[in-house]
């Protein structure tokens, strides 16, 4: 219980003395984080709506992959990632091992199904009827497919969340891609985990208030911005 | 714009929606489509309005010059009405500024296109509400207002009043009439609603089991119908 207080104080010290150290391993986690689930949400909602929308052989497949991989062990992608970028990997000559850009790579690709298969699932919610009514009205192919995803945008945002909240929790991939380098690739989880071992429970243990705060904020103004959208309509 | 169905014939797996089904939808003329549920009226609706194609048979738009192309500019000279709630889960401004949007009119003509049409329909005040918040009556008023909103040469409803009140049937009925007769618009109107097809209709379609069975003027058609089964519908005998 004591460790538990004393975190909570070192955490209140280290927000409100605004450690250097600390600032610039909160920038990069946030970098990293926001511009792999920027990329997975990209690429996640083109795919959900091209298993929604086309009808093509292993579709089927497909879809049931991507729901397999929204379990994904981070772990298991890291080391994936680490065999096909260390020097002898297929994409070694790249020199990306041990880089943020690694980081950045792991963590769309754990977000990257999440997002995908939960935005299908929330396309495929929306009626068929409201396709038809946006080509009744003289839409094209195309300017209908947007008029479902439009519909399905609730969902679509949520699915960004929960794709969000995995990345910034990860721990297990973005260490050993990046290899946890101070200053360069050093980002909150990482340093949690650093700490842990070292034994410095109160330090991790502060350094976990903060990540969840961060997340908590994010998570506000995703809420916001969904309740905004929803006051507008 | 004229629209004749030729020998249309549709089946969804074994089950046969339309059979050799033709007719021609004049100009200007305001039709009705009666027969009972399964008749195959949605789906010769959904293949006259370019939705869908038939398996066989052929749809063919005709202005004064001759046939037209199937294509987007074609589908833009028309709407439809879908039966049901179809309006997208948005504001009542942008259900009805959809059809404008996607046509590529500048902000300020959608805008003042949306709030007079609105207005009209006596909608102004819920401009800037969801549209999946209002009452059914409100919602075929808003469908029907973002239909009409893209001034359609041809207008194809699906049961637009089915389940809504008097005054409000009464309301969208003047609407559709006085527009179809100011505007010449040729209406295509699905209603399981004799009356309201005596009150509205030039013309009566009425189908049965996937054909089309009859097509006459609609003061002829009440009262003295060709073929047996559009007596017996007619008169209530029908049981199917």
């Amino acid at each position: 219980m004591n460790e538990i207080l004393i975190a909570f104080k070192r955490a209140a010290l280290l927000i409100i003395s605004l450690d250097r150290e600390l600032l610039e391993i909160i920038l990069l986690s946030l970098r990293i984080s926001l511009s792999a689930i920027f990329v997975a949400t990209v690429a996640g909602v083109l795919t959900a709506a091209l298993l929604a929308f086309r009808r093509f052989p292993l579709r089927g497949a497909i879809v049931s992959v991507l729901n397999t991989f929204m379990g994904l062990p981070p772990v298991v992608v890291g080391l994936v990632l680490y065999l096909i970028l260390s020097r002898s990997g297929p994409l070694g000559f790249l020199g990306l091992l041990y880089t943020p850009t690694a980081m950045f790579i792991a963590q769309a690709v754990l977000a990257y199904p999440i997002v995908a298969a939960m935005s299908y699932s929330a396309i495929r919610s929306v009626r068929p009827e409201i396709r038809l009514a946006a080509l009744g009205l003289g839409a094209t192919g195309f300017q209908a497919s947007l008029a479902v995803v439009r519909d399905a945008r609730y969902g679509i945002v949520s699915s960004v969340m929960a794709g969000l909240g995995r990345v910034m929790a990860e721990v297990g991939a973005v260490l050993i891609v990046g290899g946890n380098i101070a200053g360069y690739t050093r980002v909150m989880t990482t340093t949690i985990a650093l700490e842990y071992d070292k034994g410095d429970f109160s330090l991790a243990l502060a350094l976990g208030i903060i990540l969840l705060l961060i997340s908590l904020c994010i998570n506000l103004v995703m809420y916001l911005f969904q309740r905004r959208m929803t006051l507008a309509d | 714009m004229q629209i004749e169905l030729k020998g249309i014939t549709k089946s969804y797996g074994e089950n046969m929606a339309l059979q050799d089904c033709s007719v021609i939808f004049r100009k200007s003329t305001f039709y009705a489509i009666l027969g009972p549920n399964g008749s195959g009226k949605s789906t010769l609706l959904r293949i006259a309005s370019l939705l869908e194609p038939p398996d066989r048979g052929e749809v063919i738009y005709r202005n004064e010059k001759g046939p037209l192309k199937k294509d987007l500019p074609l589908r833009r000279r028309i709407a439809i009405v879908l039966p049901g709630n179809t309006l997208f889960n948005d504001t009542v401004f942008n259900n009805v500024a959809y059809g404008l949007r996607i046509r590529g009119m500048d902000r300020k003509r959608v805008s003042e296109k949306v709030y007079n049409i609105l207005k009209k329909f006596g909608l102004s005040d819920k401009a800037d509400h969801n549209a999946k918040a209002l009452s059914s009556g409100q919602a075929q008023r808003v469908s029907i207002a973002r239909a009409l909103v893209t001034e359609p040469e041809c207008l194809f409803l699906d049961e637009p009043t089915a389940s809504l009140d008097p005054p409000n049937t009464e309301l969208i009925e003047k609407i559709i009439k006085e527009t179809s007769l100011r505007k010449g618009i040729t209406v295509v109107m699905i209603t399981h609603n004799m009356f309201q097809a005596k009150r509205l209709a030039d013309r009566v379609v009425f189908m049965y089991e996937g054909r089309i069975i009859e097509e006459e003027n609609s003061e002829k058609f009440f009262t003295t119908p060709s073929e047996e089964l559009t007596r017996r519908f007619i008169s209530g005998n029908m049981v199917w």
